[in-house]
């Protein structure tokens, strides 16, 4: 059985660019355009898996597994702002029936 | 001749010194924190008790240096200014001058406060008038003992702040708060003189501490009347014609009357006062080196005797009458400076602080029974009612009028024998201030104490003689009015009999270095002496005549308030209008000018950058709020921008 790290390297880096990049610039437009929230947190989600997915395959053509550390990192934190973040909506839901978050606009001037 | 100060070593004698300004320092500080608190007894002993010890200091003091060889000395405490090259002490210097103005001070500075205990004993703020005038006694032994022109500053300052918190020491009365704020004014215009008067010292000498000052200015060689010296002198004048109310810084002494009668009788009269001339005095070596300079004081104390002679005249507040005599003594006594007559000047400043302190005293006494009335009109024939006032009133006015063998008489007649051989005019004019100032101080003999009783009827039947603490300093004062021209005894009636002045010789030990022509003694032949003494006697007595003929004989009573007046009378009697002269060249122009400051660079250019600040402020506040518009999509689409602005400039720029 092949180690992870060398089934990784099965695949050119520069393909793993291209395709977190892609990804990452998905989950921004997502943010940008979308109005529901919920839309937009998947969206965030998104963006943050680009980045995983990036470190996981430079750790792994570097030999280096500090990026993984990194990795881990990013995932706990995530599952603890999945967390807050779906409460605040569901708050928000109760409050306005609706998860716009072009509604949300009470702190302008 | 006396070349060395010594310094002392005497932990003792370093003490003592210290004690005769701090113990009245105490007396402040106690009841001034006790004001209103502390019963009235306990504050008048603490007030009295204070200056009594420093008294009594300075009378041990006085012997213990005449029994040690009369060796001037300096007692260093710490070193209290230093910067690069300038170092000040914190030091005393006793010489034969600073003990008699000590003895001066502290003594006639008891018996007022004495008499204070009484005349100021219905006043709810007792204890505050005397902590301030225990202020006033630690500022002016401050001033007289400092061993260094930076020492006598601060003193110089304190006996002003001193004298202004008493003059509006009755502070409810506005008229009385602009009489302080005048003097206050007034003499910080001096005090700028004389604070340019000692920065040059510092420049010129390298040094304020009397000691080597002198020792420099004996040494000196730019030689007589250099310019330098003129400057130096001119601007100590200066400081000295602001506290010593002369010509043209006189205006405040007078309107200084609004103080208690206590204080005009001890500042404003006996010691404060003469501070300029203490420091005239003090400087003789520097004044020797610049006779333009004492040309000068001659004229402007000449001028001051006279014109206040004149106004004393037509004068009718008791105090006002004494306040014009006390700025023609003061002319007199710089006018003896002006001809080098520096003893002599010394012996006025004494005798006249007998007698004018008495004088002051006693008119306190009469205002005391006349329930606060000052204006010599509603008075008369007060010597059945006030017996021991009426007396030393009249001893008082025996003395400055120059009558033998009072203590004025000496005093005056050596003064002006001095004038005589050094101008005949300044002399003449001497005399006629002399002839005034018996008229006026025989009129308001007359006024007050003869005739008959013209108040109303309700004062007459409160006339009592003053109290036990009242009535025993007049009683004092006029005892030395009467003997303290002993000290003074004109050669006629036998050589070296002149006490004072043998004993005040050594001061000019570094004068005579500097100058010998100027300090040489003065030769008069005894005719001559006695013919100026005859003249001097006659001028008194005629003037006291006119006065009797004018005001007891004819029964002359000055003219009510808003009659009209002959063209000269009216003239001193608004004197000569330099008050409104003063306001319309000076006071209104400050006041115009103040104001149009205010208009232009305060509310416009200040005002206007301070709220130019705010309205910047506000108005960039209310442009940039629309960028808050509350829309999150709006808020990320920007920080994607930004994030990518940021990127591309790091790629492609940097």
């Amino acid at each position: 059985m092949n180690q992870i790290p060398e089934v990784i390297r099965t695949i050119p880096l520069e393909y793993y660019l291209f395709f977190s990049t892609a990804l990452f610039t998905i989950g921004v437009i997502g943010v940008l355009t979308r109005r529901n929230a919920i839309v937009i947190f998947m969206c965030i989600e998104l963006m943050l898996n680009a980045v995983n997915l990036l470190l996981t395959a430079l750790a792994s053509y570097r030999a280096d597994a500090s990026a993984q550390v990194f990795v881990f990192f990013i995932m706990a934190v995530a599952a603890a702002e999945v967390c807050v973040g779906l409460a605040i909506i569901v708050m928000t839901y109760r409050n306005i029936r609706s998860t716009d978050v072009q509604l949300l606009n009470y702190l302008k001037w | 001749m006396q070349e060395i100060v010594m310094p002392l070593n005497n932990q003792g004698m370093a003490l003592l010194c210290l004690l005769v300004p701090i113990l009245p320092l105490l007396g402040f500080i106690l009841n001034g924190l006790g004001n209103r608190k502390l019963a009235k007894g306990l504050v008048s002993m603490i007030g009295c008790g204070t200056v009594l010890a420093s008294f009594l200091i300075s009378i041990y003091l006085f012997l213990d240096f005449t029994a040690n060889g009369s060796r001037a000395y300096m007692v260093d405490y710490y070193n209290w200014i230093s910067a690069g090259d300038m170092q000040i002490g914190f030091s005393f210097m006793i010489d034969q001058l600073t003990l008699l103005m000590m003895l001066m001070v502290t003594g006639i500075g008891f018996f007022i406060h004495l008499y204070s205990a009484g005349y100021m004993s219905h006043d709810e703020n007792f204890g505050k008038f005397f902590s301030f005038i225990n202020l006033f006694m630690f500022s002016m032994l401050l001033l007289v003992m400092g061993s260094n022109y930076v020492m006598m500053f601060v003193g110089w300052e304190g006996v002003g702040l001193c004298s202004y918190l008493l003059i509006g020491f009755w502070n409810k009365n506005t008229n009385y708060n602009n009489a302080a704020k005048k003097a206050f004014v007034m003499n910080r215009i001096g005090d700028l003189g004389f604070l340019l008067g000692i920065f040059l010292i510092f420049i010129t000498f390298g040094s304020v501490s009397y000691p080597q000052v002198f020792a420099e200015a004996a040494r000196y060689t730019g030689g007589i009347d250099s310019t330098v010296m003129i400057a130096i002198t001119l601007l100590l004048f200066v400081g000295a014609m602001g506290k010593s109310a002369q010509i043209p810084l006189f205006t405040w002494l007078p309107d200084a009357m609004a103080g208690p009668t206590p204080v005009s009788a001890l500042i404003h009269a006996a010691t404060m006062v003469t501070a300029g001339i203490y420091m005239v005095l003090r400087s003789n070596v520097l004044y020797v080196l610049a006779p333009t300079t004492l040309e000068v004081i001659a004229i402007v104390g000449v001028i001051t005797a006279v014109v206040a002679a004149t106004i004393g005249l037509a004068q009718n507040d008791i105090k006002k009458v004494l306040a014009y005599s006390t700025v023609s003594q003061l002319g007199y006594m710089f006018l003896a400076l002006g001809v080098m007559a520096f003893s002599s000047s010394i012996f006025h400043v004494l005798t006249h602080a007998f007698f004018k302190a008495l004088l002051f005293l006693g008119a306190g006494s009469v205002i005391h029974a006349m329930s606060n009335e000052q204006d010599i009109r509603n008075m008369g024939g007060l010597r059945k009612y006030l017996p021991i006032t009426f007396v030393t009133f009249l001893i008082g006015t025996l003395a400055i009028a120059g009558i033998p063998p009072f203590a004025g008489f000496f005093s005056k007649d050596e003064l002006l024998a001095h004038v005589w051989e050094h101008n005949k005019l300044l002399w003449g004019l001497g005399m006629l201030a002399s002839f005034m100032t018996s008229f006026y101080m025989f009129r308001l003999v007359f006024l007050t104490f003869f005739g008959t009783f013209r108040g109303t009827e309700s004062q007459k039947s409160h006339l009592h003689e003053s109290p036990m603490s009242m009535t025993l300093p007049l009683i004092v004062l006029a005892i030395l009015s009467t003997v303290g021209g002993f000290l003074g005894i004109p050669a006629v009636f036998g050589e070296n009999m002149h006490v004072l002045q043998n004993y005040l010789a050594p001061i000019y030990g570094y004068a005579q270095v500097a100058n010998a022509a100027a300090v040489a003694p003065l030769h008069i032949d005894h005719a001559t002496e006695w013919m100026l003494m005859g003249m001097s006697v006659a001028v008194a007595v005629i003037a006291a005549i006119i006065a009797y003929v004018m005001y007891v004989s004819k029964r002359t009573v000055p003219v009510a308030e808003g009659t009209k007046l002959s063209p000269i009378h009216n003239l001193i009697y608004n004197k000569y209008y330099i008050d409104e002269l003063y306001d319309t060249i000076i006071v209104r122009p400050i006041m115009w000018m103040s104001s149009a400051f205010h208009r232009i660079l305060d509310v416009v250019v200040v005002d206007g950058i301070v709220n130019g600040f705010g309205k910047l402020v506000m108005q960039s506040g209310r442009s940039l709020r629309y960028a808050q518009s509350g829309v999150i999509g709006f808020y990320i689409l920007v920080m994607v921008f930004s994030i990518v602005l940021i990127l591309f400039l790091n790629f492609f720029i940097g």
